[in-house]
Parts: structure tokens; sequence; C-alpha cells
């Protein structure tokens, strides 16, 4: 679709470089307002993005996939928890249900985490949030990427059994981690979608997690997808994360993600095109 | 000194246990502090407050604190700084009164600059719990505040634009690719402001790297902000980066900066790091502040106030450390806070007024996200509102879209739209910059030239496998 057949718009002779980026660059203009085929464009992607929050995670497809990996299975079927959010209008308006496990599933949980013996050092927590479509589509090639790798750390990491839940927020892993005795949390949850990336997958780390912990106690990685934060150099910081967690003992502002400064310090910021 | 307050009408007493509950009832209704419990019970016990709070001597406000001074640095900070001679104009009026005095012709710019230090954000956030949207836009209007750093903010008639060219993976192309875009749409003289991917001093320091590259080989009139954790940054200027502005969100309680990880010691000690370096060539003014309704009660720490009081707590935490510029991010935090469009330019239209009214460089980022219950036309009336109101900048970025932190605020093409039916211009730092590239072939109609300019055909053509001719 183009509207400069007959020269009602002006191009962007810089339009090009949208192979670099997914951003809407170089869209030209109508006088000074937006083209008509990229203001119809914006609305079908905001329609489409509205459509992917309320529609609902499809847990028993994901369970199925999650079995193929081997790792996974070998921690057991997966505990599927709900939170406090009955349903999706509920959830969107009370972030503090959200944060907190129904009271069957915080009863579950409790006998998961006394019928395992020893203290897991690691739960991995796989939280809807606000887009099905990250959880759905990039969980399952991330913790195949993460588990094989954390696999062949020397660590020899305990892991939890694997939790799914339904209607959670990012909070809801530390009253998860805390239930089941872990040391460490990691929350892979759907991040609110964008237009032009509707299954954005956030990773958020807590060491020590217990209900009522603030932002500031938790590490994010954002943006997981492929058209975003590879799943390998996502694996790798996560993997970072944690051992510099374990070792200082926090998670939070006081613990900085260091895993690119020794590559940075060679990177001049000028390679690109409009600085040379 | 905490007590009830009631209210008679047609034979009904109305009681309120505190002026936190007065306060919080007085609000027009919006989803977060339903979600608090703070929430009128129903539209006529809304009015009875704003009744009550309309009577209430503004004085109250400096013997009966909100949180109390005690246990939170930002009451203590309110309260010590107070300006009793400045205060002592309308010392003697209600809240009611003082609405009256803000849209009367006493109210003069001159006399309003000169208020400044005698009000406290509580006094401002109960008056404007009062005014109409109408009123909120004519006293702001009223409000000059100028900044500086290499371009001038604030100046009358003048609308301003942080170039915002955020990117997923941070990579450095895909920015460069976005900044370009904004400068040649006339974009980025508040700032060329990007929130990194990832929060990590290395990869700040990248960034910062390369804007300040493009700032100085273009000799562009603006200053540059990596929007990272003030620590980080901190960090940074230690290892000798370039900063030009310092970044920290921050909130109007004690307990919401704890949790946001920072105190007001941290953000002094990172203002002078940065005055040291001497950057600015203008003005001296080198915070960037972001706040927002509802991110007190998002890190529980509100303390049962309503989140417009809250929000104009932060705007005293603001002014203390002379920002260049301070950005409600009006929609970002989702529809438990702000549910819709009405929600949302109500508060955008309330936060421009309290930090103006206070002394700030209000800017707004005028946006929402894909779970609230707004769209582009609500984007449209707040951008149209702020733009008559006075703004002195908003946000710019390719086509609406933020493809890092998912949410949608105004586009280049918006902030044009705003300049030339409300007769704006960029700073005239930039403005002449603009000229002189060759950018805009005639900035009064606030329109690009059609041509690429020399210098960014040249630079276009550094592209790998790029054809020489365009």
């Amino acid at each position: 679709m183009t509207d400069s057949r007959n020269g009602l718009v002006t191009e962007n002779a810089w339009r090009r470089l949208r192979r670099y980026t997914d951003a809407r660059i170089g869209l030209g203009r109508a006088g000074i307002s937006l083209p008509t085929s990229e203001l119809l464009a914006f609305q079908l992607a905001h329609a489409r993005a509205r459509d992917a929050v309320h529609f609902p995670l499809d847990v028993d497809r994901l369970v199925e996939s999650l079995n193929s990996l081997g790792e996974v299975k070998a921690l057991g079927v997966p505990v599927v928890l709900h939170s406090r959010a009955e349903d999706r209008f509920t959830y969107l308006q009370r972030p503090d249900l959200g944060r907190r496990l129904s009271e069957q599933g915080h009863e579950r949980l409790v006998a998961a985490g006394q019928a395992k013996a020893p203290a897991a050092d690691l739960a991995i927590v796989i939280v809807d949030g606000l887009s099905s479509s990250a959880v759905q589509n990039n969980v399952v090639p991330f913790l195949d990427r993460f588990l094989n790798d954390l696999g062949r750390a020397s660590e020899g990491w305990q892991l939890a059994p694997l939790t799914i839940v339904q209607q959670g927020r990012v909070a809801i892993g530390d009253e998860v981690g805390n239930l089941l005795r872990a040391r460490m949390v990691v929350v892979l949850i759907g991040e609110r979608p964008g237009l032009s990336s509707p299954d954005s997958l956030g990773i958020y780390l807590t060491f020590g997690p217990e209900p009522g912990l603030s932002d500031a106690c938790r590490n994010c990685i954002s943006n997981v997808r492929p058209a975003g934060l590879s799943f390998d150099d996502a694996s790798q910081r996560l993997l970072y994360l944690i051992r510099e967690a374990d070792r200082l003992r926090l998670s939070g502002v006081g613990l900085k993600d260091r895993t690119e400064e020794v590559v940075i310090e060679q990177d001049r910021a000028s390679n690109t095109f409009l600085t040379r | 000194m905490r007590h009830p307050y009631s209210f008679m009408l047609g034979g009904r007493t109305w009681q309120f246990r505190n002026l936190v509950e007065l306060m919080a009832k007085a609000t027009p209704a919006r989803s977060g502090d339903r979600l608090a419990g703070v929430i009128a019970g129903s539209d006529e016990e809304r009015v009875v407050a704003q009744m009550k709070l309309a009577e209430l001597p503004l004085k109250t406000f400096l013997s009966e604190a909100l949180i109390p001074y005690e246990s939170d640095e930002v009451t203590r900070l309110i309260l010590d700084d107070h300006d009793a001679g400045a205060f002592s104009v309308i010392s003697h009026l209600t809240v009611g009164d003082f609405r009256n005095w803000l849209l009367g012709d006493l109210a003069t710019p001159e006399a309003l600059a000169a208020l400044r230090p005698g009000l406290t954000p509580e006094m401002v956030a109960a008056v404007s719990k009062l005014m109409r949207n109408q009123d909120l836009i004519l006293v702001a209007r009223k409000c000059r505040v100028e900044t500086a750093f290499r371009s001038t903010i604030g100046l009358a008639g003048r609308l301003s634009t942080r170039l915002q060219p955020n990117h997923p993976s941070d990579d450095i192309t895909g920015i460069a690719a976005s900044i370009l875009d904004g400068l040649l749409y006339g974009s980025g003289d508040a700032v060329i402001g990007i929130n990194p991917a990832t929060d990590n001093v290395a990869q700040a320091t990248r960034l910062m790297r390369l804007v300040d590259e493009i700032i100085s080989k273009y000799e562009i009139p603006t200053q540059s902000c990596v929007l990272t954790h003030v620590t980080n940054t901190l960090e940074a200027i230690e290892q000798g980066a370039p900063v030009d502005l310092v970044f920290q969100s921050i909130g109007g309680t004690e307990a919401t900066n704890q949790s946001f990880g920072f105190s007001l010691a941290t953000l002094k000690e990172a203002r002078e790091a940065a005055l040291s370096l001497n950057r600015g060539t203008v003005g001296r003014n080198v915070m960037y502040f972001e706040t927002g309704q509802g991110s007190a009660l998002s890190a529980d720490a509100h303390h049962g106030l309503d989140q417009q009081t809250c929000e104009a707590r932060a705007y005293a935490v603001a002014r203390k450390f002379d920002p260049l510029l301070v950005n409600t991010v009006v929609g970002f935090i989702g529809p438990e806070y702000l549910f819709d469009g009405k929600e949302i330019i109500r508060a955008g239209l309330e936060d421009h007024f309290c930090g103006k009214l206070l002394g700030l460089p209000m800017g707004c980022d005028i946006c929402y996200t894909n779970h609230a219950e707004a769209d582009q036309n609500d984007m449209d009336n707040l951008l149209t509102l702020l733009g008559v109101a006075g703004c002195s900048f908003i946000m710019g970025i390719p086509g609406s879209d933020d493809i890092m932190l998912n949410y949608q605020t105004t586009s280049f093409h918006d902030a044009l739209y705003a300049r030339r039916v409300l007769d704006l211009r960029p700073a005239p730092e930039f403005e002449a910059w603009l000229d002189r590239m060759k950018i805009f072939t005639d900035t009064s109609r606030h329109e690009p030239s059609a041509l690429l300019p020399d210098v960014f055909r040249k630079s276009l053509k550094g592209l790998p496998g790029e054809a020489r001719d365009d």
C-alpha cells in the first residue's frame, strides 16, 4: 500500500534504515502528519496488541512443550498455580491480587516445599503476566538454552519443581520461591505487549525470595525474544546474575550486571553510520 | 495534631478521620485510589470533601504533616525548606480562596514565581483537587519556568521535545537510525534520552558515548541522557563517561525512593558529580527526573495518601536539585492506577499544573499502554490541552511506538502538529541549528525540508552496501 503515487506524501530517503531497527522510522508525511497507510498500520498493530492482552495462556499446550525438554522432565510434572485474581478484568485492576497465590495454590506449595528435603538453590516460575504469547512462544526455547547452560555449570545447582502461574505478577515469584524454600527465584513473565513486540519475555531474579520484597531487590533482563535479546545472551546474563547473587548473597540494585564490561572497553561507540 | 474533620450539609454530618483522608476523598476519581482503598465512597462524598477542603486554611499544611516529620525525609525536606516570607502573601487564605487568587489577576507570572518557595506540595495538590481542567490549564500557562544546559527550556511560546530513540537490544545502529529520524523531524531540543534495555554501567557508558559523539559531530545544541539508575551514572562519571544529565525516577515518600534504591543524599552526590564535569554551555541544570502518579502505591509506600498528593510531593524532591527537566510519565504505569483516557488526561493536567506552580520545568510523557482503556485520540486531546497549558516538553519517538518499553507516546509528527496548531517553536538554540543545517527550510511553518541535508546524505552513504546515489 502506498500513498505517494499522486505526490500527496513526502517520502523519507532514510526509510531504508528500517533494516536496522523495528522502530517506525522514515514514515514520510502528509503535510506534517502521518500518511494514511501508516496511520492504518498503527491502528492494526494497536488492535492486535489489545487482543494479545486479553488472550489467555494455553497451559496444556505449554506443559506439553515443556515436557519435550529432557531437563524439564527430570524435574517432574510442572505445578500449575493461580493467583488471587480470578479473571483478566480483575487482574488488570488489582495487581495486589496478582502478586499473591490463591489459597489452594499456597497449600499445594507448602506441601511441595516440605516434601523436597534439601532446600533448592533455584526455583523457576513461569508467569503469564500481560502477554500470554510471550510465554507461549519464548519460554520453552529459552529454558532449553538456559537449563543446558546451567547443567554444564560446575556449581551443580539444585532446582525446585517448575511452576506455572496464571494471572500472575512478577512479585508472585517471591511467594512461590519462599514456599519452595529456594535460595533464589527466577521469574519468566510476559511483559506488557508493545505494538511491534507483542511477545517480549521478562526475566527477574530475586535472592532470598519472600513476600513483600520491593523492585529494588530484583534484577531484570528485559525483551527476551528472537527479535530482541537472544535466548543465548539472556541465558548467559542470567547465569552471570545467579552466580553474582550467590556470591554476594543479594540481588537488586546492589548487584550490577557487568557481563558486557570486558567487551565494551574495546567497543568504540563511533562504529555506526551517524558518527563515522 | 491529627484530628477528624466534619462537614454539615442539609442536616447530615460527614466525617473525615484526618487530613489524609480528607485529601484522598476530595480527589477526582481514579482507579489507583480505588486500588488503595482511599477513594471517596460516593460522588456526593467526594464533593463534600472538596467543600470541606475549600474551607481549610492553607497554613494547616504547615502544622499538620500528612506523613510524620520524624519518619520521612521528604516531609522534612518540605517543611525545613518552607519560606514563610514568600508564603505571607497568601498565608491568610483558605484552599478555596487560593483557587480564586490563582485564577485572578493578582497572580501574575512574577507573583507566581515569587510565591514558589512559600508553597508546599500539599497546598498545591489540595487546590488542584478543587480545580477543573480549564483552571489547571489557565494557571499553569501563567507559570514561567526556564532552565538551561546547552539549550533553553521553558521560554514563552516554545515546546521542546525529548528524542527517545530506544531499542530493545540497545543496538547502536538501530538507536542511531531513530536519532537521525528524530533530528530530521526537528525533535530533540530538550534532550536525547535513551532508556537502556539492560541496566548495566558499561552499557550505559557505551550509549552515553554514542550520543556524545553525535552531539559533538553535528554540533547539536542539546544534551544527552541515559536513563539508568543514579548509582550507575555516578559510577559512569567516576570512570570518565561523558555525562550531561543525571537521571532518576523519583517518588513523593522516603519509602518510595528507598524502593527505587536511592536517598536524597544520593541525588545530592550525583548532582555535584555532574556539575563538576562542567559540560553545559548556556546553563547548569544537570538533573532529569521522571515521576508518575501511582509509583508510591506500587511500591507499597504511600502511607494511605492518595496518588496525586504523593505525586506532588515528588516535586519537592525534584525542586531541591534544580533539574533541567521533570517528566511525568502519566499513562505508563497502567490501568490499575489510571484506568482510561479520561483519568490519564486529568492526571496529566494536574501533574503539569502542580509541577509548574512549584517552579519545575514540567514536561509530560503523554502516553498509554496496551492494557489501558485509551488510544491515540485520547493522546491527541491531552497533547493539545498541554500545549495550550504551556507544557515545557513532550516525548518524541518514531511513529509513537516505543519498541523497547512497549508503550505508546507522542511521535515526531505529533510534536509538529502541536507546534503548528498552537504556533509553538523549539528551543531557540535548537531552532537556529535546524535552520543552519537546512533540516527545516522554513522553521516558522514547522515543516521539515523535503530534501535530505548534505551532511546526513554523506552519513547514510557510510552504510554497508549503500548505493552511491540516493
